[in-house]
This record gives structure tokens, sequence and C-alpha cells, in this order.
């Protein structure tokens, strides 16, 4: 497996929010965690990100221990995030906030901007106007572009369609399709967990901080009581 | 004919004076408003910083003169400015070092930053005294006027004179010059957007790679330089006297949160705005009436809506009226 | 308990430290530095209220001294008939005029919906200025041209001026009131700034209104609530008890001259001693009665329902505490304690100088009392105004003394030691601001941290 992370525990302050948990994920490969709230799954994603002191785990990219990397050290590695809240800058211009995505970047960025309007058309004729003043769905997709800038080969999201209509949903996990497309391994944290099923290879389910379920999207999705308990039948 | 003469009056005792005070307010609005952006904190020893710049730049401005060296009509102390910066550099990364970072690193509250950053302020207050003393220092030479009142009324047979001070004119131009290049560097460089990108959104910034400790130094390096050139500016015109920089900390803070705490652009208008509200309310315009008026109409008295004592009221009532009703600052978001 | 322990200790070593004092230097002087010691203590109890059980920062301090000190002017000093007379109806008419108007915006506020009723509120309070230059400014020329020498002001009531301590803190609470309306929806940097700007208004007025308090020609020989020095030589009873303290310092003296003398000396000495004596055990006894309502306060229902606001405002809210009137309350209360100490302060230096008020001296200082003493303490903010006012003021001497054994072979005259010595002064901000630095780094709850009260 491209990237993974094995029996990671821990939590803030002295509280384990998640015990013993592992996910993988493969170059282009859509894997969802998913689980009720509070079950650990934002947390589980930072635990990956180096954000969250881990009391024990490891995280693995490509065969190399991460585990001991700090943050920007892994976004140096290649691995790319898109928080929840919070993930643009508001008062930069659409254009900027490309330009800060590229910023461990030398070369190229004009060029990658470029790419990143072809993938995201309708945030192109926004370059030039503050990301704060963009509507909801608009903001997401200069998030993901914003993290997208670095050529990750891991992208990780954090509930990317929260709070937005469904016809958004929709578009987003359109996108989200389209950058699998470019071999990247994607792995996201989902509330919306039947349409992240439908778009994802693999899924996780989290309940209270332990792995419960795993499996392909199909077998999560038309399980009996997977669907009863957390798809809402 | 007579109005001309009002409005040269106008010029001479109003916009000649604002344009001068707001420049002076804006560099010290921007760089409380970059500390507070980026740093997260209302710096409430920043009177007495441009007071130790301002220091620094008279301490060697003297040391230029009894050297002979001099700048001709333009005042010495300008040859002076680049040793207060770098002084000024030094004592914000020291205190920055010492104090700030600790209480950064620990996630403190924004009262504790300001309770320290009054520590601070005690330290520079008494380190400015005990150099320099409390007293007034004049150290304007060169060339005084560009042209004066009757210089004015000579050549232009007006009955108002127009003086131009040199001070009042450098001040303009260098805040232009320094205005200009920063806000260059802050929208159209890499490093300067960057900043931006980190006093918006800390977090986004640290996970774009951006390194908060490149971000931070290079704050304290710019709010040194507008410090210095503000207080050195400010001393120039008026006078040196420790006291009352602190005194001109209050119209900043106003200005700056007109003008959006946190958007220096903001803070640069907020200055003018702030110096245009005060000077404008506090001129007596008796004789503007007079000289516009038919005669019968001319009044008696001052007409002066606010005395000048009250100055404090009115930087009082502009941001009292802004933060309860635009406490985001009345320039949000627009660009230059 | 260790804090009760903890406040023995130190208020043991203050008064150790006071005795020395009185040994080595004067008994007069440490007489005044306990007077001011006391003084400031409750100006930090006021601010600890509002700061240590609220978390309200008001940097307005120095406003509600001053206001305290015009109230001892407005109270204490007899009225002047003429300036009465010449304009005492036109200022009558203004101040009704200015609370009508008060009233009036209040009440637009609170009743109305209309859309633009912000730019009402607003356009009133402009159009407020020059309608009440037009309806006071005659009276107050007129007012102020009556002696201007020695008068220029209406003078006050005439009243004893222990009453004006009362109404000072009356009064403090009432502009507290108009500013906590305004201001504390705001949050805490925000606040301090407003709080800083307005008591700069606050000065401004008392600066240049001369027809109210003479402004910076300032009011001197105001009353007192103790007896004269030059009366205490006077009478027949002081120097009998002089004479009978010192029996056998005087019995020693065989020279019927020099015994006189000498008796005459300690006279006048000791009648400075024993006024300021009397000032330490009024304002001692303030102090105390002030310490056992806001300890008894703490204790109550109330005091834990607004230290659960401190902790935790948006649970407090949302168990139905009407937090913004709660803040009020404390800051009102608070104000006015400070009211009363400023009031207590002019008392004591019997002169009002509104030029005297500067912010370092009257609100930042007072703030190194509280957050050195233990924010949220009683004890603590009253350890803060002792411990903070001793170092102030022994400061300088303390320097002068170092300077002279560390340049003691240097020249009197040399630049040098002459600059260092002229600089004494500025030493003590020196001292306040590190002082500051330290507390806040290693010791941030201060020196008597609050105590966890279970009760």
């Amino acid at each position: 497996m491209y990237f993974s992370a094995k029996n990671l525990t821990g939590g803030y302050g002295g509280i384990n929010i998640i015990e013993d948990c592992s996910f993988e994920v493969n170059q282009g490969e859509i894997v969802s965690i998913l689980g009720p709230n509070g079950a650990g799954k934002s947390t589980a994603m930072k635990a990956m990100l180096g954000i969250l002191n881990l009391k024990c785990g490891e995280v693995l990219l490509n065969g190399e221990n991460i585990s001991d990397f700090k943050t920007q050290e892994r976004i140096k590695s290649g691995i790319s995030f898109v928080p929840q809240t919070q993930n643009i800058f508001t008062e930069l211009t659409v254009q900027e906030n490309l330009e800060m995505g590229a910023f461990l970047i030398q070369e190229g960025i004009n060029e990658r901007i470029e790419k990143m309007f072809d993938l995201f058309p309708i945030i192109k004729e926004k370059r030039n106007q503050f990301a704060g003043e963009l509507s909801g769905g608009q903001r997401q997709q200069v998030a993901i572009a914003r993290a997208l800038m670095t050529n990750p080969k891991v992208l990780m999201l954090d509930e990317p369609t929260a709070g937005v209509s469904p016809v958004i949903m929709d578009e987003i996990f359109q996108h989200i399709l389209n950058i699998k497309k470019q071999n990247i391994a994607i792995l996201m944290v989902e509330q919306n967990a039947r349409q992240a099923l439908e778009i994802s290879d693999r899924g996780y389910i989290l309940v209270t901080g332990k792995n419960a379920y795993e499996g392909n999207g199909d077998y999560l999705l038309n399980d009996e009581e997977i669907r009863k308990s957390f798809l809402g039948g | 004919m007579d109005f001309i003469n009002s409005i040269v009056l106008l010029t001479n005792f109003i916009f000649v004076p604002a344009l001068t005070y707001g420049s002076q307010l804006a560099l010290g609005a921007i760089g409380v408003t970059l500390i507070y952006g980026v740093l997260r904190f209302a710096n409430f020893a920043y009177g007495d910083l441009m007071a130790f710049s301002t220091m620094l730049v008279i301490l060697f401005t003297w040391y230029l003169q009894s050297k002979g060296i001099s700048l001709g009509i333009l005042p010495t102390a300008i040859l002076a400015i680049p040793i207060g910066i770098i002084g000024t550099i030094f004592i914000n990364l020291f205190f920055d070092k010492t104090v700030f970072e600790y209480y950064r690193n620990k996630k403190s509250s924004p009262v504790t930053f300001i309770v320290v950053s009054l520590g601070i302020m005690f330290v520079l207050n008494a380190i400015v005294r005990i150099i320099i003393g409390p007293n007034d220092i004049n150290f304007m030479d060169g060339e005084r006027f560009i042209i004066k009142a009757n210089e004015f009324k000579k050549i232009t047979g007006l009955d108002e004179g127009l003086a131009i001070k040199s001070t009042q004119f450098i001040t303009l131009i260098i805040t232009i010059i320094t205005c200009s290049v920063l806000f260059y560097f802050l929208n159209k460089t890499k490093t300067g957007k960057s900043m931006r990108a980190y006093s918006n959104n800390e977090d986004l910034a640290l996970l774009s790679g951006i390194d908060p400790s490149k971000i931070i130094f290079l704050t304290w390096v710019i709010v040194s330089i507008l410090a210095t050139i503000a207080g050195t500016l400010y001393g120039l015109d008026k006078s040196f006297k420790p006291f009352t920089y602190f005194n001109n900390l209050l119209p900043i803070f106003a200005a700056t949160i007109v003008g959006g705490i946190g958007n220096p652009l903001g803070a640069f208008y907020g200055g003018f705005v702030i110096a245009f509200s005060e000077i404008g309310l506090t001129y007596a315009y008796k004789k503007f009436f007079v000289y516009i008026l038919p005669e019968y109409l001319e009044p008696n008295s001052l007409v002066q809506y606010i005395s000048t004592d009250y100055k404090f009221a009115i930087s009082f009532a502009i941001l009292v009226v802004v933060l309860l009703y635009k406490p985001n600052g009345i320039f949000k978001g627009k660009i230059l | 308990m260790k804090n009760n322990f903890d406040v023995k200790i130190a208020f043991s070593i203050i008064a150790i430290l006071f005795i020395f004092v009185g040994i080595f230097q004067s008994w007069g002087f440490a007489l005044s530095i306990l007077n001011l010691c006391l003084i400031s203590a409750v100006m930090s109890m006021g601010v600890n209220i509002q700061w240590g059980f609220s978390g309200l920062i008001n940097f307005g301090v120095m406003g509600f001294l001053a206001i305290g000190g015009l109230a001892t002017v407005l109270v204490s000093v007899p009225p002047v008939y003429e300036a009465w007379s010449a304009g005492g109806k036109g200022i009558l008419l203004s101040a009704i005029f200015i609370i009508l108007v008060i009233y009036l915006i209040f009440l637009i506020n609170k009743k109305i919906k209309f859309k633009y009723k912000n730019y009402l509120i607003v356009s009133l309070v402009i159009l407020l200025i020059p309608l009440m230059k037009f309806i006071s400014g005659p009276s107050i020329n007129a007012i102020e041209s009556i002696d201007a020498a020695t008068s220029g002001y209406l003078g006050g009531l005439d009243l004893p001026i222990v009453f004006s301590w009362f109404v000072g803190a009356i009064l403090a609470a009432l502009v507290a009131f108009v500013i906590g309306k305004i201001c504390l929806g705001l949050r805490s940097d925000y606040l301090a700034i407003s709080t800083l700007l307005i008591s700069g208004i606050i000065i401004s007025l008392v600066k240049h209104e001369e027809w109210l308090s003479r402004g910076v020609k300032n009011v001197i020989g105001l009353k007192r609530p103790v007896p004269y020095e030059i009366d205490l030589q006077n009478s027949i009873w002081f120097p009998k008890l002089i004479e009978f303290l010192n029996s056998s310092v005087l019995s020693s003296i065989s020279n019927l001259d020099k015994r006189t003398a000498m008796l005459t000396d300690l006279v006048i000495s000791s009648s400075g001693v024993f006024v300021k004596l009397c000032f330490s055990i009024i304002f001692a006894l303030v102090l105390i009665v002030l310490l056992i309502f806001s300890e008894k306060a703490l204790r109550s229902p109330w005091g834990r329902m607004m230290r659960a606001i401190r902790d935790n405002e948006d649970a407090a809210k949302a168990m139905g505490k009407n937090v913004v009137k709660r803040h009020l309350h404390i800051f009102m209360i608070g104000s006015a304690i400070i009211g009363f100490a400023g009031a207590m302060l002019v008392t004591y230096d019997g002169l009002f100088t509104p030029s005297s008020y500067q912010p370092l001296r009257y609100t930042f200082l007072i703030w190194v009392m509280v957050l050195l003493g233990g924010t949220g303490n009683n004890y603590g903010a009253i350890l803060g105004g002792f411990v903070v006012w001793f170092i102030w003021i022994e400061s300088a001497p303390f320097a002068l003394f170092l300077i002279n054994i560390l340049l003691s072979n240097v020249d009197d005259g040399n630049s040098f030691k002459v600059h260092m010595v002229e600089s004494i002064p500025y030493f003590r901000y020196l001292m306040m601001g590190l002082g500051l630095l330290l507390v806040m780094r290693y010791r941030p709850k201060g020196l008597l941290p609050e105590k966890i009260i279970r009760s």
C-alpha cells in the first residue's frame, strides 16, 4: 500500500479518542473514513498528518516511516490536507490562494495554476476575487485546488461536503473522482456516508475510536447491518 | 477672490496639517495592525517604541552633526534613520525572543499579551528617559520652510498665506514612498503574500509550508522600519518629547480599528480619516465663513465644533461608532 | 490552609519593612508611605473587582480617580455665590438638557425599531455638542470671569470632605454606567482601548472646564477630616502629651532654654506624625470595611455566580444568566471604589491638580499592583498595592544609595554620575516594567493567587 497508518492511539489531553486504528490507501484509490459523530474520524486524520501527538502507532508513506515527521515535513513529502473549516485564505484572491498552495514549489507555478483552473473551471473567472466572497461550493473548490498545488501523492480531505447542498455535494464528489484519475491516493473523512461510499473504492467505519468495519465500497453499501446502522437504512 | 482666499485658508489650516498628521498616524497604524494581524496582540508599547527609535535617530543625528555631516536643505536626521531602524530591529527581536515568544508558544490569551506589552512599555519608557531625558528636543535642521506665508501672499497677492513646512512635505513624500513599497511587497511578492496568508489563517499557512519564524521576523523588521520613520517624521515636524509619543498611541489605535484590525490598507486610510476628523472638527471656521458668506450672514462666534482640548473625544467617538456598528472596520475588502 | 499562612507571612514582612523605614528614615516618612499604600490598596481592590472577578479590562482607572478628586472639590469647597448668580442658571439648564438628551438616546435605542435608528442616534449626539455650547457658553464665560485668579469657578457645597468620598463613588458609578452601556459588549482588547480613550476625555474635561474644577489652575487648601498640624501645635493638650511621651529624653536636658527648644521641635515633628497617623486610621478603617464586604460578597451566591460567568461565559449565558447586566454591575461597583479612592487621595494631598493625572502613574501602575498581588483575590490586591507602592517610593532613595555606593570613588560633579542621579525617577518605571514581566512569566497568578473557595 502506498500510504498506511497502523495502530494509531491518541487524543487530546489524557484521554484517548482513537485506539489502535489502522488505515491504508493506494495511489488512484478513494478511501472513505466513516462513522457516527464523535467516532474519532477527524482525530484519526489529524493523527496521520502529525497535527495530533500519538501515544503509539506509525505512519508509512511509500515504504518510508514518517511517524516522526512534523506536519510541514509530511506536506513536503507529498501529503496534502483540506481541513473541514477555514480551509481557504479568505482575504486573499483565488489566484493568491493557489499561489500559497504552491508555496513550497519553486518553478512551474503558473502552469499548475492553469491546470487547476482546467480542473475547476468555475473558479477560473473568479481568480481575482477575494476567496472569502465566494459561495460555499466555490470555496470548497478553491480549498481543494489549493491543496492540489503541490502535486501531492496523497490527498486527505476532512468532510469536504459538510454543509453544502446536495447539488454542490455531487459536484464536489465529481471533482474528487477527477482527481482520482490523476493517480492520487485519496483519503476522506465523510458524514454523508452513502454518497461517499458510492464513489469510494474502499471504506473504513470507525465506532468510538476503533476500527469497526472495513471493505469494498459496494460491500459496505449493500451490507444490511451497516446500511441500517450508518447509512440510514 | 474671497473664494480663493477661503480655499487657501482651508488648505493652510486643515488640508496640509491633516495630510501630515494623517501620514504620521497611517504609518503608526500600519505598524500596529501588522503586529495585531501576525502576532495577534494589541501592542501598548508601540508609542514608546517609536520614542525609542526616534531617540536612536536623534543620537546618531547629533553624532553626524558633530562631524559636520549634514544633508543641506534636508534634515540630517534622514541620514540617521537607517541606524535607528537597525537599533529598533534589534530591540524588537530581543523583546520577541525574551518575552513574546514564550506566550506565543503557550497560546496565551490576548489579555496576557496586552499586560506583557505594558511591561515592555514601562521598560522602554524608562530607557528613553534615562538615556535622553524627558524634555523637548528639537533636532530639525536644514531648510524649515518650502514656502512661507508671507512669500505666498507676495507671489499670489492674496490675503491668505499658505505656509508649507519642509517637514510636512517630507512626511508626505516619505509616507507615500514607504507605503507604496510596503503594499507592493504585501500584494505582489510571494513573501508578502505569505505574510497576509499567515495573518489571515495561521493554521492553513502552516499547512501550506509557510515558515512562521520567518514571518514573525519579517513583521518585526517592517514594524521597526515603520516605527522609526513615523517617530522621526513626527519628531522633526513637532519636536521630540517622549511623553507625546504615548499620547499619539490613542489616535493610532483608533485609526487601526477604523481601518479594520489586521488590514494594513485600512490602517493607512484610517490614519487619514482620524487626522482629517480631528483637525477638521477642531478648526475655527469663522474666517472661512467670513470669506464665503455675505456680510450680513457673517458669524460672530468662532464656529468651532469642538475645542482642540477635546481631540480625544473625536478619536473616541469615531472608534465607538465603528466598533458598535462596523466592528470589522470601514475599509473591509478594498483592493489598492 | 496554606494560603492563609501565605497572607500572614506576606503582611508580616510588610510590617517589618515599615518598621525599618520608621527607624532608619523617619516615622513621618513611614506613615506617609503607609497612607499611600492604603489608598493604593483601595484602588487596587476596585480594579481587581472588575478584572479578577469578572475579567473586565478597565484601562480608564485614571479617569475614575479624577472623578473622585473632582467630587472633593464639588462637595467640600465653599460655593462662590457670585459665580452662581452669574451663571448658575445656565449651567443647571445645560445639565438638565444633557440628561434629557442622553435619556432620549437610551429610549430611542431601546424602544424604536426604526431602520435608520442608528443614524438618528449618531446625529443626535453630533447635534448635542454645538447646542450645549450655545446654551451653556455665556454662563461659562460669566462664571470663569468672576475672580479668575483666585476663583473663576462655581465652587462646591461646603460639606465635610468625607462626604465627598461617597459622592465620588456615586459619580464614578454613574459615569461607569454610561461607559458600560456603550462599551461593555466589546471584546477585551477593544474594551481596554476604549476605556483608555475615555479616561483621556475625562481628564480633558477636568482640565479644561474651569468653571467646574478650575482646570489647570488647581484647587488648593482643601478641607481635612483630621486636625491641622498648626492647630495641634497651638493647642493645650498636644504639647502636654508630647512632653509626657518624651519625658525621659527631656529630663536629661538640664538647660531650660535647650529643653524648651527640644520640646518645640518634638511638638512640630510629632504633629506631622500625628496627622498622618489619624489619616492612617481612617484609611485603614475604609480598607477593612471594604475587605469585609468584598470577602462576604465573594463567598455569597452572587459571588459564585460572578466567578462562574468569568470562568465560562457561554455556559453561564446558556443557564440564563444575564451576563451583560452582571458585567455592568461589577463595572459600576469597581469604578465606584476607584472613585472613592480618588477622593481619598485628593483629600490626603489637600489639593486637586488635574494635570497630574497621567496614564502611566494612575492607570497602569494600579494594574501592576493588581497583577503582581494576585488577581481574583482581595488580599492579593491589597498586598499588590502595598508592595508596588512601597517599591515605587523607596526606589528613589534606594537608587541614590546604590549609585553613591557603586560610584563612591567618582567625583560628584562627574557628568555620568550627575546623569544617573537625574535619571533616578525613571528607574522606578524600569523596575515596574521588569517586575511586571517577571511576575507574568514566573508567577502569572500573582504573589497571592486566587484561592479556590469551597463554600
